[in-house]
């Protein structure tokens, strides 16, 4: 039933059998099915996880396998990339194993383990060569520099708005928990910003910041233009400060008030208060609101490839306009990879601060 | 949240812009390349504001009636066992950004509105799935024993008790996915489809900054509209009740 869904050739499908000879197919399909039938039980965990690993080993070795002997048989100027049968089971697969650690629970070390592995294995894979005749690693060969540099400066979109709008959030986010008033005003705007599409937003950014770069010269000298990088990353701390600030708020909310009473007794001013003991037991909301706005920014940068801004859009949006389906892939793959690695280190950190808290509010 | 008379300030602006985009023509011309068009005139505003708003409201409607069937049946006591499951995936999808949901969908589905309409589709799916799932687990459990306790069937108690209570949270997630949505159809004109987008990638490529603030307006009016009418919907329907796990 698997089996008829995995094709791997552009344009016309071959089914996963007849990719390459049965001796060197064979035991990658037995990986696969063997790794589907392990992920049915639920009940056990370590099973599914195997099952999932064993699963996704047998896809790629099936690639792997399967490339170069397609290709041979094909002309010189032939393609070969994984069709919708492969990317159906990579998520099946990549589910089991969600499923099957978010059941083991395991601690934030291993974790972060896990995931250096994980992260580890896949660029040896990478940089092995065993996948390079896959039409989307030939598309990469063709760009490296252009790849290196858009994830580079996709990397500066989304870790450099996190930090200015923790840096403007923070400190807002501290005022509107001492003033209600403030809050009551400040909170309904930013979601009012946030509710903007990202596309009318970097447009009404576009002639804005023109405008600003064409009245004040000093303005452009440090880079600020209506086209490019500073529109992309101005838009980007705009849709951030809503769930800085508002998660700053409610951290600082959720210490609870028996403590704050016992740190005002002991004679702690209001600023040791906020550094010593509501900053930290506050500290995993806080986190947790850097999470989103590091995530969400991951995907927004996508948009900025169309107005200049580079980053992985750049790639994306070029695909589109060509058709090109495995540059679309280039640029698609490592965003969606991108914002998964985000999302688990950031998890990680958000239970070791809860952790930390917990046994602060214990001790 | 925004005051009746801000409300019907923006309608109106935006009633002009979409109806009447002639009027405004002289307040943009300063922003329009020399002897460039002011106006988007390759197709009128209305049709594609109907467009845009159509590609919405079908796919946020899908989403909605599945993702409220999926947490219905995830809540049931025999679908009890899918729940980590559904919690993986409902995970693992809102890491996905938009734009690579619809960029991947096009291979899949070629050009044109269908891979818009998928991408909406999936991508509304989550924040109306996850909503309807904290809305119907954590109603009061006094509330649901006396439900049982008058005689009420599963059926009656779903229809008449459960669905009802947890309406508040669920149209926050619709809300959510409703916004998202417009978005994400914003960008759904890069590959084809007849949304407003299409105005401002326009002068995006023609540098024409007149189109890209008119696209930019409507979009955004429509945005700031639709979620504020939205929120007041959500409060005329929620019952004063404290304690309930609204989100």
């Amino acid at each position: 039933m698997t089996l008829a869904a995995n094709r791997i050739v552009a344009g016309e499908g071959v089914a996963a059998w007849a990719v390459a000879p049965v001796a060197q197919s064979l035991p990658a399909l037995g990986c696969m099915i063997a790794g589907l039938v392990m992920g049915l039980p639920a009940a056990l965990p370590k099973l599914r996880l195997g099952g999932a690993l064993l699963g996704l080993g047998g896809a790629t070795g099936l690639l792997a396998v399967g490339a170069p002997s397609l290709l041979a048989e094909a002309g010189t100027y032939a393609r070969v990339s994984p069709a919708a049968g492969f990317w159906g089971l990579l998520s099946v697969f990549l589910l089991l194993m969600a499923d099957a650690l978010a059941q083991l629970a395991p601690g934030p070390i291993l974790r972060a383990g896990l995931l250096a592995g994980a992260l580890g294995l896949l660029a040896a894979l990478l940089s092995s060569g065993a996948l390079s005749d896959l039409s989307v690693a030939q598309e990469f060969a063709g760009r490296a520099d252009a790849f290196w540099r858009a994830t580079l400066r996709h990397l500066e979109l989304a870790l450099g708005s996190l930090g200015a709008a923790a840096l403007i959030g923070f400190p807002l986010g501290i005022l509107c928990h001492r003033q209600a008033a403030l809050r009551g005003s400040l909170l309904p705007m930013l979601s009012f910003l946030q509710t903007i599409p990202s596309l009318a937003m970097f447009g009404i950014m576009i002639p804005l910041l023109s405008w600003i770069a064409a009245t004040w010269p000093a303005a452009q000298t440090i880079g600020i233009a209506g086209i490019g990088f500073a529109p992309a990353f101005i838009a980007l701390v705009l849709y951030s400060l809503l769930p800085v600030v508002g998660n700053t708020v409610a951290g600082l909310d959720s210490v609870p008030a028996p403590v704050r009473e016992a740190a005002r007794g002991m004679g702690m001013t209001g600023w040791q208060r906020l550094l010593r003991v509501e900053l930290p037991l506050g500290l995993p909301v806080l986190l947790a609101g850097l999470r989103i706005v590091l995530v969400q920014n991951i995907g927004l940068a996508v948009i900025a490839g169309l107005i200049g801004g580079g980053g992985y859009g750049s790639f994306v949006f070029q695909g589109l306009n060509q058709t090109a389906t495995d540059l679309i892939l280039l640029g698609a793959l490592p965003t969606v990879l991108l914002a998964m690695v985000a999302a688990i280190v950031m998890d990680i950190l958000v239970d070791v601060a809860r952790r930390d808290s917990t046994e602060r509010t214990a001790a | 949240m925004i005051g009746g008379l801000l409300r019907a300030g923006l309608v109106a602006v935006l009633l002009v812009l979409v109806l009447a985009p002639g009027w405004v023509a002289p307040l943009l011309a300063p922003l329009a390349p020399e002897g460039g068009p002011v106006i988007y005139d390759r197709a009128s505003l209305l049709s594609l504001s109907l467009s845009h708003l159509g590609l919405v409201a079908v796919a946020s409607l899908a989403a909605t009636v599945v993702a409220v069937t999926l947490a219905v049946l995830v809540t049931r006591p025999f679908g009890a066992s899918f729940r980590p499951l559904a919690r993986s995936v409902t995970n693992l999808g809102q890491t996905f950004p938009p734009v690579a949901v619809l960029a991947l969908a096009v291979p899949m589905m070629g050009f044109g509105a269908g891979p818009t309409l998928l991408a909406l589709f999936l991508y509304g799916l989550l924040p109306v799935f996850e909503n309807a799932m904290t809305g119907l687990g954590n109603l009061p459990p006094a509330t649901l024993e006396a439900a049982r306790g008058i005689g009420m069937g599963r059926w009656q108690r779903l229809r008449l008790v459960e669905l009802p209570l947890a309406l508040p949270v669920i149209l926050a997630g619709v809300r959510l996915s409703v916004v998202i949505a417009l978005g994400t159809a914003t960008i759904g004109s890069t590959v084809a489809a007849r949304t407003l987008g299409e105005v401002i990638i326009a002068g995006l490529l023609t540098s024409n900054t007149a189109f890209v603030v008119q696209g930019g307006l409507v979009v955004g009016l429509f945005a700031v509209l639709l979620h504020d009418g939205l929120v007041q919907l959500e409060r005329r329907l929620s019952p004063p009740r404290p304690g309930a796990g609204r989100r």
